[in-house]
């Protein structure tokens, strides 16, 4: 197993405040790290770091066995970075911003523009290639920048919250390519808010708050961490009590009470949870208003491993 | 798709020099300002009237009641508005580079194996494009309502040419302000701000010699004086060039020496800060 990415010690401090404290990571080539925490946790510094745009105050980094901090201009041509906003020119054409993008990265002119309708064509932007950018909408922004990133065929590829903000379906599409990429070779560095994304898309997980790993397995490892997914129940506000006895039996942690909602965690087959918690309440006459199984949310995930939910630092 | 666009691009790239990829690299920055800027309907229709506004402003506002000897305030007053508006080059880096910034596209810029005076050199030349096209509605205005070049050939193109360089002087220092502030709004405070004092304390609309004799000093020493000395000069107007300050008694050496000064300091410090700038 080669590695692709590899850092150790990395840490930066803004006048005030520590952006990171110390990050460790490494992802094996064709594998997909995903990097969760919630804004301000140090995500965005270190992909800045990793990708060149910013030099770490301590700490060593390699891209494809580069050194990023003593060779950056080497390093620059085989990575690909997609930020957290689309770093198109609104002015431009998307073909125009392909072509320029591709120019820049020093491919002669004909291979460049052949490049550029490769990827138009790749990301279903053909139709609009020939129009302002400007006119596009978010998800179709969002994919010219990652064909930006893609130009060079990078060997590492770095995302910035690539899905952040846009609609469910453009966030399908998004993922869609993602995979295809790692299916192809590329190796991917992602980072997200969203637990549902990374366990979609990673192969590995790494948590970070407050520019420090909190937690790091597969997506499988981390959920029985923390305790997997989570049943939520509605029920009549006078049987809240009785119903949340009766789940403590089905889930494997604390029932979480909020007025007439019950959260409990459950291990194993989810699904089978269910139908579980179903007869549970059914039994004993509670009438389920409503009932459903979803992955735990970002704030549960921090609340498990470090006691405090996700808080938005203020960087 | 398994092209290796790597080695495409790393051959492609050794088969030339340092010095031609920066300027390859900073002819498609400067492309992509151009196309950005000429689409930009707005933009390019007060490009276009600012420069006219100014001179009649000038020319009919102030024209009758500023006195400057013998010749007439207009001959007098345009190569001091060519300087100012040439000035404002600055400004237009600022903004344009700040709004890259924020965008994310400095980002973007910076992640690929380009050089890293290109973005900048592609900016001020590209602003030194709009300069010429500035200085050619400028000059029709002024010739239509009497400003004539009464010098010679040669010099009357020196005198543009001393435009153009105090212009791109001005772009880096402008570029290197853009880089500097945190968004777009302050940039263009900021890019415009210091441009008032600098153009208005100086020979550009009133002689210097009206002035308490402290600010006198200080604005002969400015380097729109120079400029502007230099531009009436070689535009053909009387000036006196055998007392005041040693700007006043040569202006062109002077006006050379300040824009090789500006480049010398601005170029570098802007290039050094563009390696280091990074959204938000």
């Amino acid at each position: 197993m080669s590695i692709a990415v590899e850092a150790r010690g990395l840490t930066k401090s803004y006048k005030d405040v520590k952006a990171l404290a110390g990050v460790d990571l490494v992802v094996p080539t064709g594998t997909i790290l995903g990097l969760l925490g919630p804004n301000g946790a140090g995500k965005t510094t270190t992909v800045r770091i990793l990708s060149t745009l910013l030099k770490p105050d301590s700490g060593t980094a390699q891209v494809a066995g580069v050194d990023i901090l003593k060779e950056p201009a080497q390093a620059r041509e085989i990575i690909g970075l997609s930020g957290q906003y689309a770093a198109v020119d609104e002015n431009l054409t998307g073909r125009e911003n392909l072509i320029m993008v591709g120019r820049l990265f020093r491919l002669p002119k004909k291979i460049a523009i052949e490049k550029a309708d490769e990827l138009l064509a790749k990301f279903n932007l053909t139709e609009a290639a020939n129009r302002i950018v400007k006119t596009y909408s978010g998800g179709m922004r969002r994919r010219l920048d990652l064909a930006s990133a893609l130009i060079s065929n990078p060997t590492v590829l770095f995302l910035d919250e690539p899905t952040t903000g846009l609609d469910p379906r453009s966030r399908l599409m998004m993922w869609q390519v993602i995979r295809d990429l790692v299916s192809e070779g590329t190796t991917v560095l992602l980072t997200t808010q969203y637990l549902e994304e990374a366990d979609q898309l990673a192969d590995n997980i790494m948590v970070i708050d407050h520019g420090r790993v909190i937690a790091e397995g597969t997506a499988a490892q981390l959920k029985q961490k923390i305790g997997g997914e989570r049943i939520e129940v509605r029920v009549p506000l006078e049987k809240v009590s009785q119903a949340a006895q009766a789940l403590k039996t089905v889930g494997s942690g604390e029932v979480l009470v909020e007025l007439d909602h019950l959260t409990v965690p459950v291990a194993g087959k989810g699904g089978a949870k269910v139908v579980e918690a179903v007869r549970t309440l059914d039994g004993l006459g509670i009438e389920i208003e409503e009932i459903q199984l979803r992955q735990p949310t970002l704030d549960e995930v921090f609340l498990t491993l470090t006691g405090h939910v996700a808080e938005e630092a203020s960087v | 798709m398994n092209t290796n666009m790597k080695s495409v691009s790393a051959q492609y790239a050794a088969k030339h020099s340092k010095i031609y990829w920066l300027i390859h690299d900073s002819k498609i920055v400067a492309w992509r300002n151009l196309l950005q800027f000429y689409r930009n309907i707005e933009a390019l229709f007060f490009d276009a009237i600012q420069p006219i506004i100014f001179i009649l402003l000038f020319a009919f506002v102030f024209g009758g009641a500023i006195d400057v000897g013998d010749e007439s305030y207009r001959s007098f007053l345009i190569p001091g508005i060519f300087v100012q508006t040439i000035a404002f080059a600055g400004a237009s880096a600022s903004v344009g580079l700040n709004d890259d910034m924020a965008k994310g596209l400095i980002d973007r810029f910076r992640s690929l194996p380009m050089n890293a005076g290109a973005v900048l050199f592609g900016r001020t030349s590209s602003d030194l494009f709009r300069g010429v096209i500035t200085l050619v509605i400028m000059s029709i205005t002024g010739l239509a309502i009497g400003w004539r070049i009464t010098g010679g050939f040669l010099e009357a193109v020196f005198a543009y040419l001393l435009l153009l360089g105090f212009g791109f002087a001005m772009s880096w220092i402008g570029a290197l302000i853009g880089l500097s502030v945190s968004n777009p709004q302050i940039a263009s405070t900021a890019g415009f701000a210091w441009l008032f004092p600098l153009t208005f304390v100086s020979n550009a609309f009133v002689p210097t010699q009206t002035m308490p004799s402290w600010l006198q000093t200080i604005a002969e020493w400015n380097p729109i004086s120079a400029i502007v000395a230099a531009e009436r000069l070689l535009f053909g107007y009387q000036i006196d060039t055998t007392t005041g300050s040693f700007p006043m008694q040569n202006p062109v050496l002077m006006s050379v020496i300040w824009i090789v000064l500006i480049l010398a300091i601005f170029m570098p410090l802007a290039i050094r800060k563009f390696k280091v700038a990074t959204s938000r």
